[in-house]
């Protein structure tokens, strides 16, 4: 984007056009939140009333209760699972079941998610005839479907940084005695500790904002946010849904810029304790 | 003695080994794997007006076992057109949209790579950061952009462009535009990671050579980004297939896409069976897409 200023070419033209397109549609949603007229798109004055009624709507509080308690437990299960797995798939040399687990950790990646979230509910009706659980679907059972879909997730960014760290400080610790779960607990997890985070935030999102898979396998019980939002939604445009909108805009959009702050630092210690190492 | 100690040690090593690849295996077998057997099982039986809302497979009376294989609900399948248009509809759909992703992404991951160091991270939590917010409410955002009294045709109104608003809601256009707009980020990622990957003196060399930019870029850029380049095109191409959301949100009684004709038989008319076999011809269908992108994958895992 500096460049452009000197000499507009035609990728980074394209860059603003399609960052302009992935953030107009939002700043429309933010700015109509703020209208005081019942029609989306007329404007009609400023005004917070659809926050009010947006925070006396007990269906949607409750949803969003329920969907931050799946989003919590699916995304700590799912980074114990995945990071487990990615352990697996990126030390262990080759094991039978590796293929197989190496399928199943991609395939939820890309898995249309009306045939997922169909497989799974069959599953549970399944289960429910053969051993009596679970008997009622509800958050149990979206949890158990968040965390496996999630674990794909969690799986590919721990990998990654799996694959990047090096080895070499591992293979100390295990020439010097120490067992391998040892070695793992205080070597490794500390290293990979970023991508944990990074797998854990990326599960918590994918959890709270998933509509069809919570719909299949949910039960009357549980009515997710997505859920809520998607019959309103259906109904047509209101305001109330804008007003929700800017709030997970406002909170996704602080909790980045907090991430990208926290990556900045640590860059910039990296290099200036290199700097110290090579002056020394 | 000695010896019989470290064989213990190695046994328990063993036995922990195969205990850590067990658990990600067991979990994943029994919550993703074997349900697409049941998927398989349902769809080969018979509805029924029961709880659950279909016929049993295996039946063991007056001494003989029973195995009912129906195949009805696959050739039911094959005699209604809706269905066939159905998939088509959907792999057009989610054809033109992941060729546009590509068209837009690729000259944004080229820009982002090409950026100054600093710029680059700010770029890419720029791009991520919306399919961090929510799908739902970003495809509403359209909604209220593309309706009769939205925002454009109010725009083109008031300049007096056009005399009356442009139909855009609950079409073909604005499913695509849905799909594109929602799915961009995931075009962009791997595209992004493999063109920082590349190596700038290769293209060096080839403008040392004389090489012009068109041509270096066909000829090195564009077979090295080629990884990228299907990765992002299956994790647009695959899920848009089985899209629900937007086609349901934005399209129209006419965009026919199967994951909305699948959500319709099992939740409206409660016809397990038939959606189940519906499930299995799309994964069918799915299924070299997904095998190409697990090859790619699988390497990056590895």
């Amino acid at each position: 984007m500096l460049r452009l200023r000197r000499r507009p070419n035609f990728t980074s033209v394209m860059l603003v056009l399609g960052l302009l397109f992935l953030y107009l549609p939002m700043v429309v949603l933010v700015v109509y939140s703020f209208n005081s007229s019942r029609l989306v798109t007329v404007w009609a004055g400023f005004s917070t009333q659809w926050y009010g009624e947006l925070f006396r709507d007990q269906q949607i509080l409750s949803a969003v209760w329920t969907s931050l308690k799946i989003a919590f437990l699916a995304a700590s299960m799912a980074v114990c699972l995945g990071t487990v797995a990615a352990f697996v798939m990126t030390r262990y040399g080759h094991f039978r079941g590796k293929t197989a687990l190496s399928s199943m950790v991609t395939a939820p990646l890309v898995m249309p998610e009306v045939i997922t979230g169909l497989s799974l509910l069959l599953l549970f009706v399944q289960m429910a005839q053969l051993i009596g659980w679970p008997a009622d679907r509800g958050m149990a059972t979206i949890w158990i479907a968040h965390t496996t879909f999630c674990s794909a997730y969690v799986a590919v960014v721990v990998a990654a940084r799996l694959r990047e760290i090096d080895r070499s400080i591992e293979e100390a610790a295990m020439d010097l005695g120490s067992p391998p779960v040892k070695t793992f607990f205080f070597i490794t997890l500390p290293v990979i500790s970023p991508a944990l985070a990074a797998g854990w935030l990326l599960a918590f999102t994918l959890s709270l904002d998933d509509l069809v898979i919570a719909s299949f396998v949910s039960g009357p019980g549980a009515n997710t946010l997505p859920m809520v939002v998607f019959s309103s939604v259906r109904m047509g445009v209101s305001p109330k849904i804008n007003a929700l909108a800017t709030l997970i805009i406002l909170t996704v959009s602080l909790a980045t810029l907090l991430a990208w702050y926290f990556m900045r630092r640590g860059e910039a210690k990296r290099k200036a304790l290199i700097r110290k190492a090579e002056n020394a | 003695m000695m010896s019989s100690r470290i064989a213990g040690v190695i046994k328990r090593l063993q036995l922990g080994r195969r205990a850590v690849i067990a658990l990600p295996l067991l979990w994943l077998t029994l919550f993703f794997l074997l349900p697409f057997a049941l998927v398989l099982k349902i769809s080969l039986s018979e509805a029924a007006i029961a709880i659950p809302p279909y016929g049993p497979l295996v039946e063991y009376a007056d001494q003989t076992l029973n195995i009912f294989l129906n195949m009805g609900n696959y050739l039911f399948l094959l005699s209604d057109s809706l269905y066939i248009a159905a998939y088509w509809g959907s792999i057009k759909t989610a054809f033109v949209a992941t060729a546009i992703c590509l068209l837009i992404g690729y000259p944004m991951a080229y820009a982002m790579a090409r950026a100054p160091g600093r710029w680059q991270l700010i770029l890419l939590l720029l791009v991520m950061l919306p399919s961090w917010t929510s799908f739902l409410i970003r495809v509403y955002a359209w909604m209220g952009i593309l309706s009769n009294s939205g925002l454009i045709n109010n725009f083109l109104l008031g300049l007096g462009l056009i005399d009356s608003p442009l139909r855009m809601m609950n079409t073909q256009f604005a499913v695509i535009i849905g799909i594109v707009y929602a799915y961009l980020p995931f075009m962009v990622l791997p595209l992004y990671a493999h063109l920082t990957r590349l190596d700038n003196s290769l293209l060096e060399a080839a403008s040392d050579l004389g090489s012009r930019k068109l041509n270096t870029f066909i000829k090195v850029t564009l077979p090295l980004s080629m990884g990228g380049i299907i990765a992002g095109s299956m994790l647009v191409f695959i899920p848009a297939v089985g899209e629900f959301v937007i086609p349901e949100l934005l399209g129209g009684p006419n965009t026919l896409m199967i994951g909305k004709v699948l959500w319709e038989e099992f939740f409206l008319n409660r016809d397990w069976p038939v959606a189940s076999a519906l499930a299995m011809v799309m994964l069918l269908l799915l299924l070299i897409p997904i095998v190409w992108f697990h090859r790619y994958q699988s390497r990056e895992l590895e």
